[in-house]
């Protein structure tokens, strides 16, 4: 039993570990910045590499916690995506005045997130998500003398609140509509009452607060323009990660027996958050928005993967996260470095880019066309395995309406791509020295934009874990 | 030895390409890699002419791998006649668009590596037997071109170029959701579905499906061969690339569509292509007479070629809608000359413009007397372009022509009528504008009579490069046996 417990927590385990660790740290010893993302950096990789070895399936504490193959591949997915993040982000932490404390409060979130994927109980889940959201308004807060970091915490914690409470309502709902909380047992309860639709709509509601779906993505743009890059791509990537990867367990595990009823309500907010999110990047100045808008959209797609049936819908959004980690993060590491040196965040700061910093404009251009969808990069592959598990249900509607966004897209990707090669700038951003860990990070990304796609053993591997389901 | 390295040396060519330094290096690989191809393509014919001797099968040199196999997509590559005929296409247009490029020294690196990427995309686009392959290949082919025109163009080149990439995007989309729709309506002895092209052809899709999903890849693919009323990305495009892209868009790229549009479309689902035919053979027949009308509107040079390419790519489309053996025959063989054709003309306009700095037909006149190759290769592109008789032009469009007249419907007779009375069009602006730019009085807008006499000739790899795409054209007009023989079911 002992041993058990161990190896089926152990990523949490470890997670607990660390930050005790770094907690130490910041209060027994006066340890330089650089040191300490030095040891932080290093835990974060043994976190990652303690997660490929000794798995099983098994569950804890009368099914509270739950693991199997699949749960331990996302939540290394995401230990993956803390470590690029890290190691993006460490020219902006070098000058900051409190290293372990980020860390510390990035981890609280993490393990927040491990516990809800692990979750086997609609409360486990609540905490783990509780968990894994309020940090994050403390880090969205970190640049402490700007006043956007500071309008962007209140916002972010004032929306995720709210968001919370509709999961509660909903939550609150189910038990009073099937007389438990566990998951396994819930299913089994769902006849597709109407009070059971509305408890489901409610969670659907907190859910789409948190992956940021139309009608619910209001926050995003503004608190993804105040936080510092290092928290808006975790926001942006790990963060929403995490709550698509449970968001595709519940749907498929917990309230199959509402399918019909979820279907419907997915093939509509799929299409009009790709569309509201496309026009809406169109028109984005700050690279900051911008991405954020495109997040938008790129959840549209994943939602259209989800229309599919179980299998190919978890393979291909499972593939599809740990794809827009690689890309979505290149693309923040560029901006995030370019950020901590010149603090320029326009459209149009980046014109003429190309002339001084090939090697980061062609980063940018390939996370750009990994998210646009464009062969070789992974992305392709990404999207058209999420576009073929929506199409194997036969809506035509919906695949030709996401297959023409893809035009939309493609505009907006390219209008980077044009102002980085094309266009002429008076005063561009000057050359930048890349540290070495921020250079680790790019090729860590460009290496898993190329390869996740083009080897089609990754996808086979996560389908058939996707089997369990 | 296999058929991937058709995919393989591009692609060496292209890492070796960011590895290089200085413009010479960059230079040389290129064009080494592009020579190799050529040599290769030609073993690769040599090996289908062998095999086929023995072998009845329509696909040879045949490679399937799994690739993605809970999708049932395999990596599976062959040819038959038609894909070698427009490897061999690429192969030389790809040789000649390196050399013409020659003097290019603005990111060197960068152009040839995006040169040799798009080729890469064509050479896997022809082979591949797999939709996905397909697809994915076809998808490859766009971006380069939103690069190289982007970057190197002349003109509005950032609209021309998100003009072009915007269209061709919306193109590959519907081809997309017609390959979606086609994957699921197989269903394999094994009870999975399939995006192998020869089991899809023996499987015979439902007809009503098959009306349901034709228009998505028709006019998808139809996009990338300017099927009319989508063709306005072609003018555009073409006058603001370099000239290299110029000559690759309309040599290779658009014969992409071609290809896709026989292949995938009119093969895969033929019952309706049947019932759509009508349809293809009118926009067909607009965009034949319409493009021959704008061109003769036109000024610029590079656009008279691009409108007429426009006119030409009708053919192709209106042979693949007759749907009758010859006239397939004559759309392959029409794909095949255009791009030869086409490619020769925007090489010697390419010229041209370096020397004189003007494209429009006003301001140069006579240049005969100062640069006898130039002008040489200017008149036979030309007249290629027109169809005279011992050139390829000539040979693929009568084909095209006799396969339609054997449709005896009255209407598709008359658009077989009307196609052919478009050559009259074209041979008053293919005329006139040779007229006025080769021969008359030297004139060159912005220079003096003496300076315009100092005009030089063409250079070695100008010269190479005409002379190669003179001889398939040449070859091709006096020997059509050749190559129909190869195409040949």
């Amino acid at each position: 039993m002992a041993l058990d417990f161990l190896l089926l927590m152990k990523q949490e385990l470890l997670i607990t570990v660390i930050i005790f660790t770094l907690l130490l740290l910041k209060i027994g010893s006066d340890l330089s910045n650089a040191a300490v993302l030095n040891v932080a950096n290093g835990l974060l990789l043994l976190n990652l590499l303690a997660g490929t070895v000794g798995n099983q399936t098994g569950a804890l504490f009368n099914g509270m916690f739950f693991t199997s193959p699949l749960i331990v591949l996302e939540k290394n997915i995401l230990s993956l995506g803390t470590l690029i993040v890290s190691l993006q982000s460490s020219s902006w932490l070098k000058k900051h005045e409190h290293v372990p404390e980020f860390y510390i409060l990035l981890l609280c979130t993490l393990l927040g997130m491990y516990f809800m994927i692990s979750a086997g109980n609609l409360l486990m889940f609540y905490v783990g998500l509780e968990l894994s959201s309020i940090p994050l308004a403390a880090m969205a807060n970190f640049d402490l003398a700007k006043r956007r970091s500071s309008e962007a915490a209140m916002k972010f914690i004032l929306s995720s609140a709210f968001a919370s409470g509709l999961l509660l309502f909903g939550i609150s709902l189910v038990y009073g509509a099937t007389g438990t909380l566990t998951f396994s047992e819930i299913s089994s309860r769902l006849d597709g009452a109407p009070l059971q639709v509305f408890a489901f709509v409610l969670l659907l509601a907190g859910f789409a607060f948190k992956i940021s779906i139309v009608p619910f993505h209001l926050w995003t743009a503004d608190v993804y323009e105040g936080a510092p890059v290092a928290v808006t791509s975790w926001l942006s990537v790990i963060s929403k990660g995490s709550v698509l990867f449970v968001f595709v367990s519940v749907l498929y595990t917990v309230f199959k027996p509402l399918a019909g009823a979820w279907y419907n309500m997915l093939f509509v907010l799929s299409m009009v958050t790709i569309l509201i999110g496309n026009l809406f990047a169109i028109r984005q100045n700050n690279i900051k928005r911008f991405l954020a808008f495109s997040s938008i959209a790129q959840i549209g797609f994943i939602l259209v993967g989800i229309t599919g049936s179980s299998q190919p819908g978890t393979a291909s959004v499972v593939y599809f996260v740990l794809i827009y980690v690689f890309s979505n993060l290149a693309a923040f590491g560029v901006v995030a470095l370019v950020s901590s040196v010149t603090g320029r965040e326009q459209v149009s700061d980046y014109k003429g880019f190309y002339k001084t910093n090939p090697v980061l404009s062609w980063v940018l251009t390939i996370a750009l066309f990994s998210l646009a969808g464009v062969p070789p990069t992974a992305g392709f592959f990404g999207k058209f395995f999420l576009l073929m598990s929506g199409a194997g249900k036969g809506n035509y509607v919906l695949i030709t309406v996401a297959a023409l966004n893809m035009i939309i897209s493609f505009y907006y990707y390219l209008r980077i791509v044009k102002a980085v090669f094309m266009d002429a700038n008076e005063q561009p951003i000057e050359r930048l020295a890349i540290p070495v860990y921020p250079k680790l990070a790019m090729f860590i990304c460009v290496a898993g934009i190329i390869v996740t796609g083009l080897a089609g053993y990754v996808y086979d591997y996560i389908y058939s874990l996707s089997f369990g389901f | 030895m296999s058929l991937s390295l058709l995919i393989i040396l591009p692609l060496i060519t292209a890492v070796a390409l960011l590895l290089c330094n200085g413009l010479k290096p960059v230079r040389v690989v290129a064009l080494t890699g592009a020579v190799v191809q050529l040599l290769y393509s030609f073993y690769v014919l040599l090996m289908y002419h062998n095999q086929r001797v023995f072998d009845g099968t329509p696909m040879l040199l045949q490679e399937n791998h799994v690739w993605f196999a809970p999708l049932n997509i395999h990596y599976h590559v062959g040819v038959d006649g038609i894909s070698m005929a427009m490897i061999m296409l690429t192969a030389f247009v790809t040789v000649a668009g390196i050399l013409v490029s020659w003097k290019i020294e603005k990111l060197s690196k960068e152009f040839f590596f995006l040169l040799t990427l798009l080729s890469m995309g064509a050479y896997g686009f022809f082979i591949s037997l797999d939709l996905f392959t397909l697809f994915f290949f076809l998808e490859i082919a766009v971006i380069p071109k939103f690069l190289l025109i982007g970057i190197w163009g002349s003109g509005r080149k950032e609209y021309s170029a998100m003009k072009l990439a915007l269209m061709l995007m919306g193109g590959s989309a519907l081809v997309f959701v017609g390959l979606a729709g086609l994957y699921f309506s197989t269903q394999t002895a094994g009870g999975e579905h399939t995006f192998n092209m020869l089991q899809i052809a023996q499987l015979r899709i439902p007809p009503e499906t098959q009306l349901i999903f034709f228009p998505f890849a028709f006019v998808g693919f139809g996009i990338f061969t300017a099927l009319f009323p989508f063709h306005t990305w072609v003018p555009d495009g073409h006058s603001s690339a370099p000239t290299a892209a110029s000559m690759f868009l309309a040599g290779i790229s658009m014969k992409l569509g071609g290809y896709g549009c026989l292949r995938v479309a009119t093969l895969l689902m033929p019952d309706a292509a049947h019932a759509y035919s009508w349809i293809i053979i009118l926009l067909a027949t607009v965009a034949i007479i319409y493009g021959a009308f704008a061109t003769m509107m036109q000024t610029d040079l590079k656009y008279i070629n691009a409108y007429s390419s426009i006119s030409h790519c009708g053919f192709v489309l209106l042979g693949i809608g007759m749907m009758t053996q010859t006239a397939i025959m004559g759309a392959v063989l029409q794909m095949v000359s255009h791009g030869l054709m086409t490619a020769l003309f925007f090489a010697a306009i390419g010229m041209l413009y370096e020397r004189t700095h003007t494209r429009e037909v006003a301001q140069i006149g006579g240049l005969l007397k100062v640069m006898p190759f130039i002008a040489t290769v200017f008149v036979i592109a030309g007249l290629c372009s027109l169809g005279l008789p011992g050139l390829s032009g000539f040979v693929a469009e009568v084909t095209v022509f006799m396969g339609s007249w054997e449709n005896a419907d009255v209407w598709y007779r008359l658009a077989t009528i009307l196609a052919c009375a478009s050559i009259v069009v074209t041979a008053v602006y293919i005329l006139r504008a040779m007229g006025k730019v080769i021969m008359g009085p030297l004139q060159v807008e912005g220079a003096s009579l003496q300076q315009a006499g100092a005009l030089g000739d063409a250079g070695w790899n100008e010269k190479a490069a005409a002379g190669l795409l003179i001889i398939g054209i040449i070859a091709i007009g006096v020997a059509p046996f050749w190559l129909t023989e190869l195409i040949k079911q």
